[in-house]
């Protein structure tokens, strides 16, 4: 699970795999929230980088987040979201909650 | 395409996800769909086999069925459980509506089906599993080139 989380100060980076769906999508909520609540995040990034496949699970698992990160006053973004995921992330709804970048934007821009 | 037909059966385990929906990403290629077809079967049968695996099952080891069927550019795909059904079918299919949200579940599960194929169909009752019935056209202008 390390190698799909990167901290850099108060931003957590979730690269996310090339498949995502509920077999491995309760592995990154698992993950994702123990570095939410150890090292004080304010800003989670999913990166789309490498991502091929996302099904309802990934958007369960990504609206979980944004639901954690919003009660504790942060905020969610996604990067390198290809045409397929768009269309995933637009048909559920999601892209109305999280700003998306085509690259990962500097502190200033946001 | 003549008509073709394929069952498989396996164990209710996650990591048997991928396998289902690629084996009938495989099944479907002899309809020399495009790419885009092929991520829209694929995330159909994935919602499915996850909501017998989350819902029917609730964890359980059991077995999963799924059908698949090729006739002319037709597509049937056919996701089986003999788990705990559904008592209300409409009221399960509402985007947004899931049984589970503790669980981080989006409810958005037969939304993707019937988004990405042409036709749902569902039948459930509780105690007698559920049947997921999918069907989608595939029709590249190059399948009816072949054809002529």
């Amino acid at each position: 699970m390390e190698q799909y989380f990167e901290v850099k100060g108060t931003t957590l980076i979730v690269k996310l795999p090339v498949e995502i769906d509920h077999h491995n999508a309760e592995e990154l909520r698992t993950e994702a929230d123990r570095l939410l609540l150890k090292r004080l995040i304010r800003l989670v990034v999913f990166d789309f980088e490498r991502t091929i496949f996302m099904d309802s699970s990934g958007i369960g698992m990504i609206m979980g987040r944004y639901k954690t990160m919003r009660f504790m006053g942060g905020n969610v973004i996604a990067v390198h979201v290809n045409e397929r995921m768009q269309r995933i992330m637009k048909l559920s709804g999601i892209c109305k909650l999280i700003d998306i970048y085509d690259e990962m934007p500097l502190m200033s821009e946001m | 395409m003549q008509r073709n037909e394929m069952k498989l059966e396996f164990d209710s385990r996650s990591c048997n996800e991928g396998f289902a929906r690629v084996a009938v990403a495989a099944f479907m290629t002899q309809l020399n769909p495009t790419l885009e077809e092929v991520a829209d079967v694929k995330t159909a049968v994935s919602e499915a086999v996850t909501n017998a695996i989350i819902h029917a099952y609730e964890g359980a080891v059991r077995k999963i069925v799924i059908e698949a069927r090729i006739e002319e550019e037709l597509l049937t795909v056919v996701v089986k459980d003999t788990g705990k059904g559904i008592a209300d079918v409409k009221r399960a299919m509402e985007p947004m509506f899931t049984t589970k949200a503790e669980c981080d579940r989006a409810g958005m599960g037969f939304a993707f089906m019937e988004a990405f194929m042409d036709s749902l169909a569902v039948e459930s009752a509780p105690g007698q599993g559920t049947c997921v019935t999918m069907t989608k056209h595939i029709t590249r202008e190059q399948n009816k080139y072949e054809r002529q």
